[in-house]
């Protein structure tokens, strides 16, 4: 008799325990938002043209703006005031080690659309319009003789660029571990 | 015990990790030989004045001896077109154990340190999920937490050692962009489970708050893994150069992906293809295709002492020591060779062998005062060996620097001074 009341015992504490360990399992403390309260906060834009904003721009109406936020380090046509600044030019299959820019290397248009949009001009990251982001990545491309002077840039041209090294890379993102 | 009772195993003087204990050698340049008595040597022993007048009290947040301020990292300078954009290193040939103090561990950052206030700070999950949520910092304090130790290392670690040159170099300069903490977070896993990760999501998008947005993509099979949002290093809130609030941390890859200052992941079909994964931490090949996502970091080890700089004063028994890391596994084992990798000697680990965590390995060495190269070499749980120099070039060349994990060659001159050199 004692013996089976001491099981018992045992057995809702076995019960008690896994209650608590299931209550903890289930904090759920995440507020629910909905993708439309995010404009303006997500700028994740994919290669596929998944994320990318209303609007859309030239290289003409570029200029002006690269001009204002870009050349200052960029240089007047892109080419750059430091290594890592250079935007325009080189050749993957030059003789040397290639110089690798925008248009040497980046294997996606959207890419520079996402990376202007996020993190320039550098001094004041996302203080352009996403009007005037369009229209600096048409005028980059443009230096690099990847779009015309006139081709709108938006959310459905953008995603078909194709850009010169685009078959330049081998993805490895299969190897998680060596 | 006298030096000719010393068991050697391998070339140019490594002596036995075996007699480790038996000599009780704490350091470099503690030689085993027969010291000159104390007081011969002008050592001491009045009372010093610490010990006849009461120190300071109890203070609000420790601070280290003034004798040791010489520990710093070392970072460069401003760089105008590139605000907040850069790196410090941490000063390993300064550092004992496997656990890097927070104020010493490296920084990488694309757009300096934000300071954020995590009342104002939220993480978003949202894209291909059944619902976006918002967790606020206090709403992340009441989950569950896990803590794990584990390396972090950035992809350009080392990377200056395949385009030669840097004879002055040291262990923090050459390879001082690599540190371990107890990172204490919750599981990457809990938080998409809460918002329901949709099938056609293979790929996560991890955006920080810092100025440039860093962003970077993760796939889905690993960041429902170990990956975790880390709230804590070393049992403190993040340091702001690590990511406070939080950050990602992705176990075993290449830094650049465990995103500081984490506020939103986004789930996605595909790779975003960031900045930071696309111009850059790709690797161009000698037949100029590049390699993009390359995740894992290599096996690799170096010694920290002696290391380039350092300056061996006398002949006789020195502790070579240094640390080992894999991003695939643990650490099997070290072994050590004095003769430029013609024989090699197995070094003792000293501590713990975790997952993808630092090991500090120990071995004796005998200086004859004659020249030497120390080199040591790595193999993780996984059988992955620390490669040459030579084999890495061999296999990538040299147009791309990330993802370097060779092995370190250190060159004793007879002089004692201690140089980078390439074998």
């Amino acid at each position: 008799m004692y013996k089976k009341s001491a099981l018992s015992i045992f057995a809702v504490l076995v019960a008690l325990c896994s209650l608590v360990v299931n209550s903890q399992e289930r904090v759920r403390l995440g507020t629910p938002i909905s993708e439309s309260d995010l404009e303006g906060f997500d700028l994740v834009a994919e290669p596929d043209g998944t994320g990318f904003p209303s609007g859309g721009g030239t290289a003409r109406q570029g200029k002006a703006v690269y001009d204002i936020n870009c050349a200052v380090c960029h240089g007047a046509n892109g080419e750059g005031t430091s290594g890592n600044t250079i935007i325009v030019g080189g050749d993957m299959q030059s003789e040397g080690p290639p110089l690798r820019t925008v248009g040497s290397y980046w294997p996606y248009a959207s890419t520079v659309f996402d990376f202007i949009r996020r993190a320039m001009p550098a001094t004041a990251p996302k203080s352009l319009t996403n009007e005037q982001a369009y229209q600096v990545t048409a005028y980059v491309l443009f230096m690099n003789g990847i779009v015309g002077e006139d081709t709108e840039l938006n959310a459905n041209t953008l995603p078909n660029i194709e850009m010169p090294n685009a078959d330049g890379f081998i993805d490895r993102s299969h190897i998680l571990s060596n | 015990m006298t030096k000719d009772k010393l068991e050697k195993v391998a070339g140019n003087g490594l002596i036995s990790r075996r007699h480790l204990l038996g000599m009780g050698a704490a350091g470099i340049g503690v030689a085993a030989s027969n010291s000159v008595l104390g007081a011969d040597a002008g050592i001491n022993f009045e009372i010093p004045s610490w010990s006849r007048t009461p120190g300071p009290g109890a203070s609000a947040y420790g601070g280290r001896s003034r004798y040791t301020e010489h520990l710093q990292r070392t970072h460069g300078a401003p760089n105008p077109t590139y605000p907040g954009g850069g790196s410090s290193r941490s000063p390993l040939q300064h550092l004992q154990g496997t656990i890097t103090p927070n104020s010493l561990h490296f920084e990488r950052h694309h757009a300096g340190v934000p300071d954020i206030d995590p009342a104002r700070h939220n993480l978003v999950i949202n894209g291909l999920v059944r619902q976006p949520l918002v967790f606020s910092y206090e709403d992340l304090l009441k989950y569950q937490m896990v803590s794990r130790i584990h390396f972090l290392e950035c992809a350009g670690n080392s990377g200056a050692l395949l385009r030669g040159g840097n004879e002055n170099g040291t262990a923090q300069s050459l390879h001082g962009l690599v540190s371990c903490a107890e990172w204490t977070g919750i599981p990457l896993s809990t938080l998409l489970d809460e918002a329901g990760v949709l099938p056609e999501a293979r790929w996560i998008a991890a955006v920080g708050a810092d100025a440039a947005s860093m962003g970077r993509s993760v796939p889905i099979e690993k960041a429902l893994d170990d990956v975790m949002v880390a709230l804590y290093q070393n049992g403190e809130p993040v340091m702001p150069g690590q990511g406070y609030p939080m950050r990602l941390f992705c176990p075993g890859w290449e830094g650049n992906i465990s995103v500081k200052w984490l506020t939103q992941i986004k789930l996605t079909r595909e790779a975003t293809h960031f900045r930071d994964e696309t111009s850059k931490y790709t690797d161009t090949q000698p037949n100029r295709s590049s390699y993009k996502f390359t995740f894992p970091m290599g096996t690799k080890s170096l010694i920290t002492s002696p290391s380039g700089q350092m300056s061996l004063d006398r002949p006789g028994i020195y502790q070579v020591t240094g640390i080992a890391w894999s991003g695939s596994g643990s650490i099997r084992g070290v072994e050590v060779s004095a003769d430029g990798g013609r024989t090699w000697a197995d070094a003792a680990i000293q501590g713990h062998q975790l997952n993808k965590a630092l090991a500090r390995f120990t071995i004796p060495w005998e200086w004859n005062g004659g020249n030497a190269v120390l080199q040591s070499r790595a193999t993780d749980s996984q059988g992955n060996v620390q490669p040459t120099r030579d084999a890495i070039i061999a296999e990538r060349g040299t147009i791309s620097f990330y993802h370097n994990h060779c092995i370190q060659s250190w060159g004793v001159g007879n002089n004692g001074e201690v140089t980078n050199i390439y074998v």
